[in-house]
């Protein structure tokens, strides 16, 4: 038996096919993985994502200590509700995980980790906690939704009500505390909306009315192949613990400016940096029918072979998409190794789909 | 409850196989196994003039979450497949898989091979216990 979201019971009662994600008993679909996707790419979809950790880093010193953690650089957040999204490195320079950082104020910050590396998550950011004095609260008693799509703000606004009024026009990647809900505007779809925190005992009253108001549920089946369109990374598969962000297609995610500021990882970074990237990871449009999924063999003809790291059937462009690292020397044509057979793919510039258009 | 028709048989990988009036065999994949599988957006299907064994993989089919070996129930030689349909709209696979979602057919080189598979009550019990 896995862990379970305070909405375990709500997805369990509609009919969800539940499966095991990261030690998490988590809904993949409730009938249908492409009507959901459609309906965040169309209207309006919501995610359980209670799964994920939610942090409060607070103390005097929490600017400075997030400056050395994190390999984005936390002193760009100068209007408060802002929100960053980081990796965090070890002193190899690999990804620990990532995450997206909301600021407060210079002594308050929340973050937001993935529901896989949580445990690990918890002691890392402990670990150099105690040299800047800062406090780390895991906030288990709260939950959060991903309410998602063209029409998701004025769905949610609904059902929050009057208060709703100060968020309806927040511009992407912002954060407002409201009188219950902290509402939150990012999210894994490349779509509109908001990611919502709330108290864990309000949840699944929130979570019922929200499908009331005609806001779709979705599962992580959707959730992957939405994120995926969005070209966004998924760790642990798309990045991990012994691969750089300059391998993982998030340099623009590390701030080498100002020179000054050290942080975990840097100095390996600037030696890889230095030496020249070996790999890198690219975005593929499978040219010949089939499907392209993680670990597939990626050959490079004259250059050498790379791996697919993520990869599905994009319901919106109705083909086969996905991420693969392969060598830097890579042009634009490459083979992918399916069941034996050598089919063609197209490397491309992604996000593949942005708010409901095909950029591809 | 998916839907197990009485007048086929099976295996317990979720293959069904319906004997036709002139010996041929058609075979495609149990409700239970779409169910599971969810949105079907690719199958492959085997080549006319194949050679199946019974029991080797004969297809494939792929949801957007994942690829699956189909099994062939019976030994013999394909004289048909469903690519034209399938090709184009492998969600039939998922709405009608007794049906117009059918994957191939064999002339079975050992009808004893029938013998071995499961009836529709055996399935069901499998099924079941697959759900445990």
């Amino acid at each position: 038996m896995g862990f379970k979201t305070p909405l375990y019971e709500t997805h369990v009662a509609a009919g969800a096919r539940m499966v095991d994600f990261g030690g998490w008993d988590m809904p993949v679909h409730y009938g249908s993985q492409i009507e959901e996707h459609h309906a965040v790419r169309r209207d309006a979809g919501m995610f359980d994502v209670s799964h994920m950790l939610i942090a409060d880093v607070s103390g005097a010193r929490a600017r400075d200590y997030l400056r050395y953690l994190l390999a984005n650089d936390v002193a760009k957040l100068k209007d408060p509700g802002k929100a960053l999204y980081s990796c965090m490195l070890n002193e190899r320079g690999g990804v620990v995980d990532d995450l997206i950082t909301y600021f407060g104020d210079a002594e308050h910050f929340r973050v937001v980790v993935n529901a896989g590396t949580r445990d690990k998550d918890t002691a890392w950011l402990k670990r150099w906690a105690e040299s800047f004095k800062v406090d780390i609260q895991p906030r288990t008693d709260l939950a959060m939704v991903a309410v998602q799509g063209p029409n998701a703000r004025a769905k949610a606004a609904k059902v929050i009500g009057t208060s709703a009024a100060a968020v309806l026009g927040m511009k992407p990647f912002f954060s407002k505390q409201l009188d219950r809900h902290f509402v939150a505007t990012t999210g894994y779809t490349g779509e509109d909306g908001w990611e919502i925190i709330l108290p864990a005992t309000e949840i699944a009253a929130f979570w019922a009315a929200l499908r009331d108001a005609g806001v779709q549920q979705c599962g992580l089946g959707a959730r992957d192949t939405l994120r995926l369109e969005a070209g966004m990374n998924l760790y642990g598969n798309d990045m991990d613990e012994n691969l750089t962000p300059l391998e993982s297609g998030i340099t623009w995610t590390v701030a080498f400016d100002p020179p000054e500021r050290d942080f975990i990882g840097r100095a390996a970074l600037e030696a890889q940096r230095k030496a020249g990237v070996p790999r890198k990871l690219v975005g593929l449009v499978l040219e010949d029918r089939g499907v392209l999924r993680s670990h597939q063999k990626v050959v490079v003809p004259g250059v050498g072979e790379g791996e697919m790291t993520s990869g599905t059937f994009s319901p919106t462009l109705e083909r086969s998409i996905g991420f693969a690292r392969v060598p830097a020397a890579t042009g634009e044509q490459v083979q992918v190794d399916i069941r034996g057979k050598l089919l063609a793919a197209r490397v491309v510039k992604y996000p593949f789909v942005r708010n409901g258009k095909a950029l591809i | 409850m998916s839907s197990i028709p009485s007048n086929l048989k099976y295996l317990d990988s979720h293959e069904w196989a319906r004997v036709e009036s002139d010996g041929t065999v058609t075979i495609g994949i149990s409700d239970h196994a779409q169910g599971a599988l969810g949105d079907l957006v690719f199958v492959e299907v085997p080549e006319v003039g194949r050679a199946l064994t019974k029991g080797g993989a004969a297809a494939v089919v792929e949801s957007v979450k994942a690829a699956s070996d189909v099994y062939s129930p019976l030994s013999g030689e394909v004289i048909a497949n469903n690519s034209n349909a399938l090709s184009a709209t492998p969600e039939l696979v998922n709405s009608d898989p007794y049906g117009q979602g059918w994957l191939f057919k064999v002339k079975p080189s050992n009808s004893s091979e029938l013998g071995s598979l499961l009836d529709a009550k055996a399935y069901e019990k499998v099924v079941e216990e697959a759900g445990h």
